[in-house]
């Protein structure tokens, strides 16, 4: 507590502070890696849950460092952050929801043209 | 990047400080301009439009019993002879990345009013977004050629061809405005329109001020930020 109080003073102090360039060049290089290695999963031809497994992975680490250092998020008051991050649980439910409409449109579909709706 | 200072009002760190700053009968986004908090909430707004698109991608894609054109193939590029799968957007996603740096450190340098610096990196970015439009568009007039369509292809699955041209039609359209508008602000920038206290804007009384690059640079970041996940399900799936 006392600890950020100080840190908000400094920040009173000096109105023009920024990010030091290492932490961008840091951010900057780690993601040209996380890309590469995203590349190379298709390029091994990587199959069935190491796949999707490393694909997400690399995914959501690009997505979160863009987020919390290129958009500055790391550095905003949670006011501002949670606003922002709840709204997509929504969206993650959307995607269960799909998920399970997407199998049984499958198993409607394959059950109709393999065993017919007279039946 | 906030600046909180609130005259008589004591910021705390965390969800504690949330619940102060929600409930303090006062602005909520402390040191937030509010062009930034409107930039983000826009942001939020797109991206639930791109997540529809992606999960009826998704629905599309789970749903069919035919068999989806394999991407690695579709994708494919020769290079000196050899076909290399997904190298024309392994260099687009390289070339957004880059202009993702560039504007990122725009940002930095437009808060230190360093104006020549500020400018020449958002112009580097406005020449990286053009880069990456130019691939697209010809990324997407090859694969007409190959006679993919909305409508059918020949690679597979008919729903292939209108979710790609959909999906990356829509990224390629916030990219084109976006490069759009960092040439102007490469202008901006570069005319001084935030030194010395700001300009004026266009149908504004309201002077301009750096921050305005990094509500720019919002917007560019999350245009790198879908492409994130449009080459993870669309190009790696």
């Amino acid at each position: 507590m006392d600890n950020t109080d100080q840190i908000s003073e400094k920040d009173k102090k000096n109105e023009a502070s920024t990010h030091k360039i290492g932490i961008y060049l840091w951010i900057w290089g780690l993601l040209f890696v996380l890309s590469f290695f995203s590349y190379m999963v298709d390029w091994y031809q990587f199959q069935g849950m190491l796949r999707w497994s490393l694909i997400l992975f690399f995914m959501f680490a690009k997505a979160g460092l863009i987020m919390a250092f290129f958009m500055h998020l790391f550095w905003e008051r949670y006011a501002l952050v949670n606003v922002l991050l709840w709204p997509m649980t929504a969206i993650a439910c959307f995607i269960f929801l799909m998920a399970a409409e997407f199998q049984y449109t499958l198993f409607t579909r394959m059950f109709y043209f393999f065993v017919g709706g007279a039946a | 990047m906030s600046d909180p200072k609130i005259d008589g009002f004591e910021l705390k760190p965390g969800f504690r400080g949330m619940a102060s700053d929600t409930g303090s009968d006062q602005t909520m986004f402390k040191g937030v301009h509010w062009g930034k908090a409107m930039m983000w909430i826009f942001l939020l707004s797109d991206t639930f439009v791109f997540s529809c698109f992606l999960i009826s991608y998704m629905k599309g894609r789970g749903s069919t019993p035919a068999e989806w054109p394999n991407p690695s193939e579709v994708f494919a590029l020769d290079a000196f002879g050899v076909p290399v799968p997904l190298l024309l957007i392994a260099l687009m996603t390289f070339v957004l990345i880059t202009s993702s740096g560039t504007m990122a450190l725009a940002v930095k340098y437009g808060y230190e009013k360093n104006r020549k610096m500020c400018g020449w990196l958002v112009l580097a970015t406005a020449v990286g977004g053009l880069t990456f439009v130019g691939m697209q568009a010809y990324e997407w007039s090859k694969l007409i050629h190959e006679g993919v369509r909305p409508w059918g292809n020949p690679f597979g699955a008919a729903q292939f061809g209108s979710f790609f041209f959909m999906i990356t039609g829509f990224h390629g359209f916030h990219v084109s405005i976006g490069v759009i508008f960092l040439f102007i602000y490469a202008y901006k920038v570069f005319a001084g329109h935030y030194e010395n206290g700001g300009k004026r804007g266009w149908f504004t009384t309201m002077k301009g001020d750096y921050v305005e690059i990094e509500i720019l640079g919002l917007y560019w970041h999350f245009v790198d930020l879908v492409w994130v996940f449009i080459f993870a399900f669309f190009y790696l799936w």
